[in-house]
């Protein structure tokens, strides 16, 4: 084996595991974990509308899985991750155009979202819920 | 005077070692922004749709206006997430051939989807 391909055994950098969670970690990673929740949530849009084409015993099958226990917890969740990676987004569009930077700035941002997508889950939920 | 070492029309280009400058960055911002009130009107409308049963669904997604929202925002929504979800995979998967597998799959999957959704929102609104 040559020099170049020897495993090298450099020490690692603290990774994440060692640091006390923050707001702004937790939120990023968050965001991230939205992101690829509604990527599914996507796809699962894309079939209902799908089904909605197909015929009325395809999409009463679709709607059974939406109104059961199951369905709900993840219409539910999907709403939250709709929100709060909404605002999220916006926050990060700010941070695109160069503002929100100082530290104080980013926990303030950052608290705003967390409670406008905590809000506006839970009016989304009452709301539907009374509709149904 | 042209200090670095590389050339003044690989400067002028400004695509970098990539050879595709910012244009995801841009494409993600841009589809994030066009979302921003697509989204809004998505959540309100599937909110109000709680309850509603088949042939009021059909009849809401029908509706020109609708057909027209409802395809920006699957389409840009997908176009939007396969971006995301290939950065990730660029993040955590390290093998060449896995990372291109990955990345060509989500892209071929985002396309079907949506031209699936966008068929059948017309066959809805055009009464197939």
């Amino acid at each position: 084996m040559s020099v170049a391909n020897r495993p090298v055994h450099r020490p690692l950098s603290p990774h994440l595991q060692v640091y006390r969670p923050q707001l702004t970690s937790t939120l990023s990673i968050l965001h991230r974990a939205t992101g690829i929740a509604l990527s599914v949530g996507a796809l699962y849009l894309a079939t209902w509308v799908v089904f909605a084409a197909a015929s009325a015993p395809t999409y009463a099958m679709f709607q059974g899985f939406n109104g059961s226990i199951v369905g709900r917890f993840v219409l539910g969740g999907w709403l939250f991750s709709l929100f709060f990676h909404l605002f999220n987004g916006i926050r990060h569009l700010f941070w695109d155009m160069g503002y929100g930077f100082e530290i104080k700035d980013a926990y303030r941002s950052g608290w705003i979202v967390v409670a406008v997508s905590l809000v506006a889950t839970a009016a989304s939920w009452i709301v539907g819920l009374r509709l149904i | 005077m042209n200090s670095d070492l590389r050339s003044h029309l690989s400067r002028a280009r400004g695509l970098g070692s990539a050879k595709s400058g910012v244009h995801h960055f841009w494409v993600q911002r841009l589809t994030a922004v066009a979302l921003i009130p697509l989204v809004v009107w998505f959540a309100v409308s599937l909110v109000m749709l709680s309850g509603a049963d088949y042939s009021m669904v059909r009849a809401w997604i029908g509706s020109p206006f609708v057909m027209v929202l409802l395809i920006l925002t699957i389409v840009i929504g997908l176009h939007h997430a396969q971006l995301g979800i290939q950065v990730v995979i660029e993040d955590y998967v390290h093998g060449d051939g896995a990372k291109l597998a990955m990345i060509v799959g989500v892209k071929f999957i985002a396309v079907f989807f949506g031209l699936a959704a966008a068929v059948a929102i017309l066959r809805i609104g055009f009464g197939g």
